[in-house]
């Protein structure tokens, strides 16, 4: 088993929330795997108050089902550091994640034919 | 484990890529049918993710930022699409691999004035073994091209559709999403067949 070098989220049992600064300690392999769109959404478990600015941030924009694009565009962010951001909360219980796996098969008939539906509804 | 989160509940993102050349309309198309004002994302690129030597990629990897903007059609409580419009004007985005990975299908936007612009993006997806179709966004004053005329020109194989659009408005663009899905949808009938 490997002992992480880089100190920060040792501390565990006084109760720190999420590692901060892991987006200055440059360490950007998030542990929940997140795709450009993963749906995150907050759970409602952790206040944004017992989180630094970054994260707080990030946590406030997904009170509502939404992208780890439309994060990172409403940050101002890299996806890659975004990515993060959001790991950081899902290891924490403060938001759920959903990524769309390779299950998500382009040809997959029943899901064609919901957008087409929702795209006709629009015409 | 099934109960500790409510992730079951969170709709599954779906997404089509909008691609063409520099300037032939990706943006105003992804503004047209978008529910949301079009946002911009960025992403890191390095070029070491070209899975070189992991050894000596380090030292030489070079980092590239590619914008793209993209928005979004609430299909029903549980389908969100998102549409990405891809910068015209670099090709970096071929290497964002999680961009094209996935992807419904790709609308190939087509300026009748400059075809060859849209070469690499139907190159991109015929490669990738994404589906798409051709849309010719018709500008004022551009010289009216039959589809067929388009299909010859850019080499399409037959079975790739090429429609007509204004990208501006709403109802063309999104009938021209329609005609992408149902291309989709004969696509997979007749695999299966
Ligand atoms: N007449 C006409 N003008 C259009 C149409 N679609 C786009 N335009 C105009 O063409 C210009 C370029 O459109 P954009 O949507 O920015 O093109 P783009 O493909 O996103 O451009 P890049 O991202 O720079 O590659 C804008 O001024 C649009 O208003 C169209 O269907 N008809
Ligand atoms: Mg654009």
């Amino acid at each position: 088993m490997t002992v992480p070098q880089d100190g920060p989220w040792l501390d565990d049992d006084a109760g720190r929330l999420v590692r901060p600064y892991t987006v200055s300690n440059g360490r950007t392999r998030p542990t929940v795997v997140l795709d450009l769109l993963s749906m995150v959404k907050a759970t409602g478990r952790v206040p944004e108050a017992h989180l630094d600015p970054d994260h707080a941030r990030a946590l406030g924009l997904c009170y509502d089902p939404t992208s780890v694009a439309e994060v990172a565009a409403h940050l101002r962010l890299p996806v890659v550091v975004t990515k993060v951001l959001l790991a950081d909360l899902a290891d924490c219980g403060a938001v759920t994640t959903r990524t769309p796996g390779p299950a998500a098969d382009p040809a997959d008939r029943s899901v064609l034919e919901t957008v087409l539906n929702g795209l006709q509804r629009l015409l | 484990m099934a109960y500790n989160d409510s992730s079951e509940s969170l709709p599954t993102a779906l997404k089509v890529l909008i691609a063409g050349g520099f300037g032939v309309g990706k943006t105003t198309f992804v503004s047209a049918v978008s529910e949301i004002q079009p946002l911009s994302t960025e992403e890191l690129l390095t070029s070491a993710s070209v899975r070189t030597d992991s050894l000596t990629g380090v030292e030489n990897k070079s980092t590239t930022t590619v914008a793209m903007d993209f928005g979004r059609i609430t299909l029903d409580p549980q389908h969100v699409l998102y549409l990405f419009g891809t910068p015209g004007q670099e090709r970096f985005w071929f290497m964002w691999d999680e961009l094209s990975n996935g992807a419904l299908g790709a609308v190939v936007l087509a300026d009748t004035r400059r075809l060859e612009d849209c070469f690499a993006a139907v190159d991109f997806f015929e490669l990738r073994g994404i589906d798409f179709l051709v849309a010719v966004n018709e500008f004022d004053g551009a010289f009216h091209y039959e589809p067929d005329e388009v299909r010859a020109a850019l080499g399409l194989k037959p079975h790739v559709p090429v429609v007509l659009c204004d990208a501006r408005h709403s109802h063309s663009a999104t009938s021209v999403l329609a005609s992408l899905i149902q291309h989709l949808l004969a696509a997979t009938t007749s695999y299966s067949a």
